[in-house]
């Protein structure tokens, strides 16, 4: 075993719950069973993360989200789904705007269901995830990891990626605020025009 | 003028609990406007009365927020009981009454260790924590959960408490006050918090009432309203109450408004198990709602007034149903408070006003 897998580093983001899995991830981390002790710290950073906790379903912006989040990370990666909502889409499942679980969008390794979920059960999973961390890294290092395979994007998602994805919505946001800064003036005058 | 560059923030973000993304315009460490863009968590949760029934909707209601998911359960039990004119027991509003306020109790101690975290104070983070399990234990042992709680539902509430237990209720709180005095000395006296905190995302009381601003957020701006004073449901059983309010209408005083609100839902707990009425916990609701019946419901959340609104048509299926959630009010006065701070400021403002994503989105 190496630092990696005996003090792993979580990465958690927010698909589309309903908060109550995300407060128990938290629980898990803060003094209910303190897992910062064992040197499991919950990060931002993607790049210094290994274990990734997703909770909630997805719907179509997240789907970029939670590819270029799980692209950030480095390997070995364990893909963690916590709550029955990452696992399936769970009560969220026939809402219009819910795609499924977290397996849309990226590879899963370990599904652990509740709703909420239990502390005690994301404990178990991110353990059962360590087990496969471990085995990817032996592969790794002896250069024989192959890149879990993507699922395929659904059709109304290719869309997405094209054309508002959140990649790239901050440039046409500039391009959008210079715009808007030239226009200003004249939309001030506009309505004041037809008041007259 | 210094060059305009666009900062993203989000929907990732280390301080942010949940997705939201904001574009910010920023002119050297100034932030000139800030355009906000949702939309990470909506699932369509209102369309869903279509296919479930009114009463096991009350299961769905409780997932639009895991944080102040027995709020939401309330809120549409109540405007459901509104709608078919449903008595309810008063024993069941009492301790309706008392699982809303722990809500709020632990709901605030969570967003005082997001707040801690925010800036940096990761002991004071864990304390907050490490008090806001108790009082997820009292609703484990009052109701088998931890977050969603599956308590209440249409016509009165699932479980009964014992009088031991509600006795005990009472000592856990008790035992907690003495501790989140402590807790909360460092949040109002400790000089590096002030500093952060002070001055930091004035929203004036005029803004305030312009933007339209509900819950702490507002009463932190000097505008004592709270739903909770009107005595809907189980709050006509208690005396009269003022609401909790601050002057300083800066981030320190929405601190203080949510840190002296535990008290005060500590204060409403002890006097409705003072008076906890005895008797029935469910009425039996038959029939379903009248068609074209409607009905309107103000409920005071963790984070703000929450309306509701729903509709019948005969059939055990809602023709609609609406909320209008304490965070979508809040958010025009978020982003007015973003204009003009200092790029560091930035998750230190978005976290003051307790944005719940996922109510607003739903
Ligand atoms: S599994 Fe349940 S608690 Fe978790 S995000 Fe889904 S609805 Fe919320």
């Amino acid at each position: 075993m190496s630092a990696v897998t005996k003090s792993p580093w979580v990465l958690h983001y927010d698909a589309s719950s309903c908060n109550g899995c995300d407060i128990e991830v938290l629980a898990a981390l803060t003094p209910l069973y303190d897992l910062e002790r064992f040197g499991i710290i919950n990060t931002g950073n993607p790049k210094h993360a290994e274990v990734f906790l997703i909770t909630g379903s997805v719907n179509e912006p997240q789907i970029t989200v939670l590819r270029q989040l799980y692209e950030q990370m480095l390997e070995p990666k364990v893909v963690v789904a916590c709550g029955v909502c990452a696992c399936t889409g769970g009560v969220f499942r026939e809402c219009y705007n819910t795609l499924g679980g977290a397996d849309v969008a990226i590879p899963v390794d370990v599904y652990a269901p509740g709703c909420a979920i239990r502390p005690e059960a994301i404990i178990d999973a991110v353990v059962q995830g360590l087990g496969i961390l471990e085995e990817k890294r032996v592969l790794l290092a002896a250069g024989k990891l192959e890149p879990a395979e993507m699922p395929p994007l659904p059709s109304a998602a290719n869309k997405t990626l094209q054309g508002r994805s959140v990649a790239l919505s901050w440039k046409d946001a500039i391009a959008q605020a210079q715009e808007s800064s030239k226009e200003e003036p004249s939309e001030k005058e506009a309505p004041a025009q037809e008041e007259k | 003028m210094a060059d305009r560059t666009i900062v993203p923030f989000g929907p990732h973000h280390p301080v942010l609990p949940e997705p939201l993304h904001l574009d910010l315009v920023i002119e050297d460490e100034r932030v000139v406007e800030a355009i906000p863009q949702i939309g990470f968590v909506h699932r369509g949760l209102e369309k869903l009365v279509e296919k479930r029934d009114f009463k096991s909707y009350v299961y769905i209601t409780e997932r639009i927020c895991g944080i102040c998911a027995f709020g939401h359960s309330l809120g549409y039990s109540e405007t459901v009981e509104a709608l078919m004119e449903v008595e309810v027991p008063p024993r069941a509003q009492a301790l309706r009454v008392i699982w809303h306020e722990l809500s709020r109790t632990h709901s605030h101690l969570l967003w005082l260790g997001l707040l801690a975290d925010a800036f940096g104070f990761e002991n004071l983070f864990m304390q907050c924590w490490r008090l806001r399990e108790r009082v997820l234990d009292i609703f484990e042992r009052t109701t088998g959960g931890r977050v969603i709680l599956s308590a209440c539902n249409v016509g009165g509430v699932n479980h009964d408490i014992a009088d031991e237990d509600l006795q005990g209720i009472v000592l856990v709180l008790e035992g907690m006050i003495g501790e989140y005095k402590t807790l909360l000395k460092t949040f109002m006296k400790d000089r590096s918090v002030a500093n952060r905190l002070r001055g930091v995302g004035v929203l004036t009381k005029e803004e305030a009432i312009g933007f339209g601003v509900v819950g702490p957020f507002a009463r932190a701006s000097g505008i004592a309203e709270d739903i909770r004073t009107f005595g809907h449901g189980g709050y006509g059983l208690l005396g009269s109450f003022e609401p909790v309010t601050a002057d300083e209408c800066d981030g320190y005083a929405r601190c203080k408004v949510r840190g002296d609100e535990v008290f005060q839902s500590i204060d409403i707990i002890k006097e409705i198990i003072q008076k906890m009425p005895e008797g029935e916990i469910m009425t039996k609701v038959k029939g379903s709602p009248a068609a074209g019946a409607r009905a309107v419901w103000q409920l005071e959340q963790p984070r703000g007034e929450c309306f509701y609104y729903a509709k019948g048509n005969g059939t055990k299926f809602l023709e609609r149903f609406r909320i209008r959630t304490p965070t979508f009010m809040n958010l025009g006065g978020m982003v007015h408070t973003l204009q003009g701070c200092d790029l560091a400021d930035v998750p230190l403002n978005v976290l003051t006003i307790d944005p719940c994503i996922s109510c607003s989105e739903r």
